[in-house]
């Protein structure tokens, strides 16, 4: 399929160099190579510079609000799990105002891609240090030096039970392609952290930062076992001299949430959505009423 | 002997955390609905699980009821606290049931012609059961006291115990038997409160408020429901998540009240018709979400069932503070529907006509109660719960974007004269959907442009307008030209309606309730006409600061003649009313069942067009 299929008229406001094109990119690919429909995927975003992506493409997108992409994107699958749901948001949406959130959706496990736009800095209000930032980085809330340790996105995800934890990069749009069809192809929650420089308030995590530190996993060891929950702990705390890309856990074989509700197994809450319903059965609902008697 | 009073009682039950106050209260009512009997019952406990006092109030007639009532007839103490607590509710001629070994003060009791009655209760289940089953003796005394038939409470002890074990229900059998014989010995047929099931058993319910929304939400197509436990909201989430799952009915207990949210507009989005019941701690957390279904224009159900605030506030209690916060709630401007059943038959109705005002304005609908009608039983005639009545209606739709696709121009936000602008789903055609919190133009996508967003507004708010025409009109329950008109919203309505049932049956003066249901948007030009026609109008409120009054102020510039407000956590009763509108017992005609008419008369108050 033609990735230009997913290109909407809008007009992109991104920095020039800005990482966010390149998932942008990746994400179509990934979506032409699985040859998925663009009413057939429903991307959702929150607040952020990143989380304006669903405005410029061609898909069902629903930009919420900051923070609360996963429930919103949760409640979607559950209500329609033929949609194929991706949710794209930045570090601060996913990992501080939405970690509540991202650490329950790890456990629950939905059919759901997560994408996160991580350029460790807030860059939609300006440079402000962010849950990522290493500790020490200086921003405008933070003269002195952040005085938190930076958050391990991929630990916590282990930590929190979810099945497929992956990292990417911005500078390789198709390796990102390729971890975005796998965590799409996965059943399951699939946690896609994307290292994504950020070219107007991020002066220390630039390209050449990453680039000077990112190998790729199964480059480096053809051997690496992503179903193990141990390899992955290992390689989830790599990060000041080496920094891994790919697919660092893959469990397959979980049911995930949807495949739990035993109400939709046969139907969902969408059957029949708008005609059906217009014909109400009271029959069905009659015999509830013995029980208050 | 002295003259009996037949069927018209209340009987409470007093006792700790822990001790069944809640079950054996339940039990026991639903015996006597069984026979026939009319009820309200009304449960009072703490914020905790184990200690503290709580009680059951059961109030009985062969009338239907809409509230509590003092005095209460027959206290029944499993612990020597409930005496003291409860001493100055108990009507002259009352009694006290309490088991043996209770060291309490007699003398004010006995002052004023209440008998207290130590029996061996302990001591009978002890003997037959054990001491968990002081409860059933208590009860089962309490039959004997007041004549009410035994076998009824014995057939609920069998369905309640046996499904756990025929062994436990024979044993609470035997205690109740026991202990009915004893008080049968000792009390014979003096009390003067008597229970006499009626010649007729007419098979009813007993429903509360919540089990009523969700029953309706689930009439109405709701099949997506999420939530995170809060009193008094949590029992909507746990009756449509305990359904057989062939009625396909997704409950979702979430991380917190963002993600119920959410998730509930999430489900929304895509066409489930979607429900998030919490109180107004989780209200206020779902604030923002509010705002973005109102922007998104996604339909979507609420309910806040309100509690005693500010902050945790009185947890178990009842409150009506939430009314400016809700009509208000989240960022900006944006339509939104605000309605509040005064029953339990409106609450069923709230349930499925929320959908279809959701539906048809694709905006939040929030629906207001509180503990006191969440919670509170009443016997309810069975076609009081009709699932012929309801009606599905999901407003305007584009069933197909196949043949209306995005290539020739589907706009999920296309301007109109009603603001509506009809709704597709994503994935149910070629057509591509986009919603944003950002200010948006017709297809969704984001703009700042100051004529889109000029335009945008003002088709979001005509819905509210539209919907305005569809919104109920206040009703006046009692005679029209009454001296007196009590104003209220949501649950207080019960206790305003015997209230003035009463006042017209002591002939003295006149008085009638004006009830609004819908609050916002309200029909402001027949809430102005019905209260400029009134004598004198008294406001009545579960809260400080009289919210409605604030609210009919500011939409109808008419201000009340007088407020009762009430914000101790506990619910008005007709009683109180009374007495603080100085029509105190005792100073007019004293009525009992037999004079009380019903005011049948029900007046619509609707502006001729």
């Amino acid at each position: 399929m033609d990735p230009r299929i997913y290109n909407a008229p809008t007009k992109n406001t991104w920095c020039a160099g800005c990482g966010d094109f390149a998932i942008l990119r990746a994400l179509k690919l990934a979506l032409a190579e699985q040859v998925i429909a663009p009413h057939e995927v429903l991307v959702v975003s929150g607040i952020g510079c990143g989380s304006k992506l669903p405005d410029y493409m061609n898909v069902n997108g629903f930009m919420t609000i900051h923070g609360r992409p996963l429930p919103v994107a949760t409640g979607a699958a559950l209500a329609n799990p033929e949609l194929k749901v991706v949710v794209v948001n930045g570090d601060g949406d996913s990992y501080g105002i939405g970690g509540n959130h991202f650490l329950h959706t790890c456990r629950r496990n939905p059919n759901i891609t997560h994408i996160v736009e991580n350029n460790q800095v807030y860059g939609l209000t300006k440079g402000q240090y962010s849950p990522t930032s290493d500790k020490g980085y200086v921003t405008t809330t933070s003269p002195d030096g952040s005085m938190e340790m930076a958050l391990n996105p991929l630990a916590v995800a282990l930590a929190a039970g979810s099945t497929f934890v992956a990292r990417g990069f911005a500078g390789d749009p198709k390796q990102m392609a390729q971890l975005i069809v796998a965590g799409m192809q996965h059943n399951g929650y699939a946690l896609i952290d994307v290292l994504q420089p950020c070219v107007t308030f991020n002066r220390v995590n630039t390209y050449d930062w990453y680039r000077s530190r990112i190998y790729k996993l199964d480059e480096m060891d053809e051997t690496y076992d992503p179903s193990s929950s141990e390899a992955a702990w290992e390689k989830a705390h790599e990060w000041e001299e080496r920094i891994p890309t790919g697919i660092l856990y893959n469990r397959e074989g979980i049911p995930t949430y949807e495949d739990q509700v035993i109400q939709l197994r046969d139907n969902s809450p969408l059957k029949g959505t708008l005609s059906l319903w217009d014909d109400p059965r009271p029959e069905q609902y009659e015999s509830l009423k013995e029980q208050f008697v | 002997m002295t003259e009996k009073t037949v069927n018209d009682l209340s009987i409470m039950i007093g006792g700790d955390a822990g001790q069944g106050v809640e079950s054996s209260g339940a039990g026991f009512c639903l015996a006597l609905a069984r026979t026939g009997l009319q009820l309200f019952a009304l449960q009072d406990y703490r914020s905790q699980i184990c200690g503290g006092h709580n009680f059951y109030e059961i109030r009985i007639s062969d009338r239907p009821l809409y509230s509590h009532r003092e005095p209460i007839h027959v206290l029944i103490a499993l612990t020597p606290e409930s005496v003291a607590l409860h001493l100055d509710s108990i009507a002259p001629g009352g009694a006290v049931i309490l088991p043996e070994k209770f060291e309490i003060d007699e003398a004010p009791l006995k002052e004023r012609g209440i008998s207290v009655d130590s029996l061996p209760l302990m001591k009978i289940a002890e003997e037959h059961g054990n001491r968990l089953m002081l409860n059933t003796a208590a009860l089962a005394a309490t039959a004997a006291l007041t004549g009410f038939p035994l076998e009824y409470m014995e057939q609920v002890i069998r369905e309640n115990f046996g499904k756990k074990s025929a062994e436990l229900a024979d044993t609470n059998v035997a205690v109740a038997r026991a202990a009915h014989e004893l008080a049968m010995e000792r009390f014979g047929e003096d009390f003067p409160f008597r229970i006499e099931p009626p010649k007729k058993a007419t098979k009813r319910m007993l429903m509360n408020g919540n089990e009523a929304i969700a029953l309706g939400a689930l009439a109405g197509g709701c099949r997506f429901v999420s939530a995170y436990p809060m009193t008094p909201g949590t029992s909507i989430i746990e009756f449509l998540s305990a359904l057989p799952h062939e009625y396909g009915v997704v409950a979702k207990h979430a991380e917190d009240e963002i993600a119920a949210v959410c998730m509930a507009l999430g489900a929304s989005f895509t066409g489930a018709r979607a429900m998030t019941p919490t109180s107004g701690g989780g209200f206020s957390l779902m604030v923002e979400a509010v705002g973005l279904a109102g922007m998104t224009e996604v339909p979507l159900v609420l309910v806040d069932a309100q509690r005693g605030g500010p902050s945790t506030g009185l947890p178990t209690r009842t409150e009506q503070s939430d009314l400016l916060f809700t009509i208000h709630a989240s960022q900006g401007e944006f339509p939104r529907i605000v309605t509040a059943p005064t029953t339990i038959e409106e609450c069923f109705e709230a349930g499925w006509r929320a959908f279809n005002l959701a539906d048809k304005y694709q905006c939040p609908v929030i629906i207001m109660t509180d503990t006191f009608l969440a919670s509170s039983l009443r016997t309810l005639e069975m076609d009081a719960i009709d699932f012929g009545r309801v009606v599905i209606d999901r407003g305007a739709t584009v069933k197909s974007t196949d043949v209306d696709g995005e290539s020739n121009g589907y706009l999920r936000f296309r301007f109109s004269d009603d603001g509506i602008s009809p709704r597709a789903l994503p994935g149910r055609g070629t057509a591509t959907i986009t919603a944003a919190s950002d200010e948006h133009d017709e297809t969704g996508h984001i703009t700042e442009d100051s004529d889109n967003r000029v335009r945008m507004m003002n088709k979001r708010m005509q819905k509210l307008e539209t919907a305005r025409a569809e919104m109920k009109s206040p009703i006046l329950y009692g005679p029209k030209d009454a001296d007196l008109t009590l104003v209220c919203w949501g649950s207080t309505f019960g206790a305003c309606r015997e209230a003035v049932d009463e006042i017209n049956a002591e002939g003295g003066s006149s008085a009638n309730v004006l009830r609004i249901i819908d609050l916002w948007p309200m029909r402001e030009e027949e809430v102005r006409e019905a209260l400029e026609s009134c004598k004198r109008r008294v406001l009545v409120e579960q809260n400080y600061t009289a919210q409605l009054g604030k609210l009919i102020r500011m939409t109808t510039g008419i201000e009340m003649d007088d407020t009762l407000t009430k914000f101790d956590g506990r619910p008005f009763s007709p009683p109180e009313i009374k007495q603080r509108l100085g029509l105190e017992a005792g100073s007019g005609n004293e009525v009992g069942p037999k004079d009380l008419q019903r005011a049948d008369q029900e007046y619509v108050v609707r502006r001729l067009r």
